[in-house]
């Protein structure tokens, strides 16, 4: 347990010390106040309600959910990643620049260490991705008085999917060397979205085939489905019409989850990280 | 208790054998060179001893505790041949880190004695990113030594140092012995194997072909007797053949002028150990 610590709090100092990390609180700020300010103009320009073509919407909870709902989807790339960037050389990566032999030969588990990297990795991206998440729904809320009525569970399954993107990356790094493993994880990321994508059409196609194909992609591959889940859990108090247009959402339809989500993500995690441990104790450096 | 054995170690890459069943032992105390071309498979018995590479057969033992188990790796220091110290942290960092992993409770009194035993008593302070290669070797050697380990393996540990440099590290291994710390050295620095180590090992393609120490490795071959019909020499005699060889010679009449033994350089005797092999 003591390599685990020393190496999470490594993670840290890392991230502080290394100039590279400056870039992400600069594209933060860029980020948000460009989000202030599409809640703006968007508010301004919305009043009670419209008529849509289904019924009256709700044009306040549209403009609102629509707003986080976005955000949702930038905040889970950015803090995926971190995640990635924090992760990607972990253990291939790093053998091949000959940083990782001198910490593997000290009498540490070679278990503990990856652990560490984990853990250090999530922290950081989980605080990153909460931060972004409750400052949209500041903003949103502050411009336009619309609140999620479930506030953090979106945040739940946005910190879910950052975890499972972490556990990939560190999977990939005992395997692939750094370029190839960051490579290969933001492909993996683009199919879940892709996945997310063809869910929304097939609905809106009525197509059960490609329906199926997104649902089948985001279940294996669960910070999708975990995403979509959040989105959904975002609008679960709206109501009529409001709520069937912001399911279908800006980027990737809302699809409820249920218990069996977070059962069948907890099992990915365990499943992954197991992999991932038990190929580093075997592999030689 | 001997520090490290090797027992019949035979580790394959694919088809490349990189050990063809290698045994060894360095004993108590005990520095011990090892010697061998570029891809002889000594950087492989090293991480077999470190727990970073799997032996494919046979066993390896540091200080009795198989090798890689967490006892082993409790009572050895490493320097890899080829190793990065994460340029963001400063020399004294690196040493932290590694006490804290080692568990080492000495703190900056070690930290402190280290760096000025590898002659960076100054740039404690520096971040491993400002320094030169040479810098970073000799903090490789400190960050070997943090922890006090009983068994030191050090993967050509001067092969980015200046002659002072060297010559520091060799005071420094001198230093090690006294402290009855055992070494495992790859070098392909012969003067100074030869000058530091109490036995050299050469490995070529995997296997052993020449032990001993230094001096005997070195030790004089061959006899030249210099009479009036002319000098003669005698290749497979020593030393101690001269005195008969001489009474023969002077019971066949012959005037004798001089007796030469001549003493390979511990190079000569390497490159005839590794002939054939290097073409
Ligand atoms: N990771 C690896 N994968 C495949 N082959 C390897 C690997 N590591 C070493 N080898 C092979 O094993 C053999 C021994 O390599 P090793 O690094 O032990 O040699 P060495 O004696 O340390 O050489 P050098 O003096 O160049 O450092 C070589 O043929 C090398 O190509
Ligand atoms: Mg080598």
């Amino acid at each position: 347990m003591n390599a685990t610590r020393v190496v999470a709090t490594f993670t840290f100092k890392e991230c502080a010390r290394r100039r590279v990390f400056i870039v992400v609180p600069i594209t933060t700020v860029a980020f948000l106040s460009l989000y202030a300010l599409g809640n703006h103009y968007a508010f301004r320009s919305i009043g009670g309600s419209v008529a849509g073509p289904m019924g009256q919407v709700d044009a306040r909870t549209l403009a609102g959910a629509t707003l986080v709902g976005l955000s949702m989807f930038v905040t889970l790339f950015l803090g995926s990643a971190l995640g990635i960037f924090l992760s990607f050389s972990a253990v291939r990566g790093d053998a091949e620049q000959g940083v990782l032999q001198p910490l593997v030969v000290r009498p540490v588990a070679r278990t503990g260490l990856l652990l560490g990297r984990f853990l250090g990795a999530c922290t950081l991206s989980i605080g990153y991705v909460s931060f972004l998440y409750l400052a949209s729904v500041a903003i949103t809320g502050a411009t336009g008085g619309w609140w999620p009525q479930r506030l953090l569970s979106p945040l739940f399954h946005l910190a879910g999917g950052v975890t499972i993107v972490i556990a990939l990356t560190l999977l990939g790094s005992v395997f692939l060397s750094a370029l190839t493993n960051g490579i290969v994880m933001f492909m993996l990321y683009g199919a879940g979205l892709l996945a997310g994508l063809f869910g929304q059409l097939g609905g809106v196609l009525r197509s059960s085939a490609l329906e199926s194909t997104g649902k089948v992609v985001s279940w294996a591959l669960p910070f999708e489905a975990l995403y979509q889940s959040g989105l959904n859990s975002l609008t679960a108090s709206a109501t009529g019409v409001t709520r069937v247009i912001v399911q279908l959402g800006p980027l990737g339809g809302a699809q409820p989850g249920g218990p069996l989500l977070v059962l069948w993500s907890l099992a990915y995690l365990v499943l992954v990280g197991g992999l991932a441990l038990f190929a580093f104790a075997r592999r030689d450096l | 208790m001997a520090a490290f054995v090797a027992h019949e170690l035979v580790k394959r890459y694919g088809a490349t054998v990189a050990l063809g069943g290698v045994s060894l032992e360095v004993g108590e105390g005990e520095l011990v060179g090892l010697l061998g071309p570029n891809g002889a498979g000594k950087s492989t018995l090293v991480k077999i001893g470190c727990g970073l590479v799997r032996a494919s057969e046979g066993h390896a033992d540091v200080c009795g505790a198989p090798a890689g188990s967490k006892e082993a790796r409790a009572s050895l220091g490493y320097l890899a041949e080829l190793f990065r110290f994460p340029g963001w942290l400063t020399a004294g960092e690196v040493l932290k880190l590694h006490q804290d992993l080692v568990g080492s409770t000495r703190g900056t009194a070690e930290r402190k004695e280290l760096l000025s035993l590898v002659g960076l008593g100054e740039v404690g302070e520096r971040r491993v990113d400002a320094m030169s290669k040479g810098m970073q070797q000799r903090l490789g050697i400190a960050q070997a030594l943090v922890g006090s380990p009983r068994l030191l393996m050090l993967d050509e540990p001067t092969s980015a140092l200046d002659p002072a440099g060297r010559r520091a590290v060799r005071d420094i291994l001198e230093e090690v012995r006294a402290r009855g710390i055992s070494v495992l050295l790859n070098s392909h620095l012969l003067s100074e194997v030869e000058l530091v180590c109490d036995r050299v090992i050469i490995l070529l393609a995997g296997e052993i072909v020449a032990e001993g120490t230094p001096q005997d490795l070195t030790a004089a071959r061959g006899v030249e007797i210099e009479t009036d019909s002319g000098s003669r020499r005698w290749d497979e005699a020593g030393r101690d053949d001269i005195p008969a060889l001489v009474a023969q010679l002077v019971a066949e009449g012959a005037h004798i002028y001089g007796v030469r033994t001549s003493k390979p350089t511990l190079e000569e005797v390497y490159l005839e150990a590794v002939r054939g092999e290097m073409g």
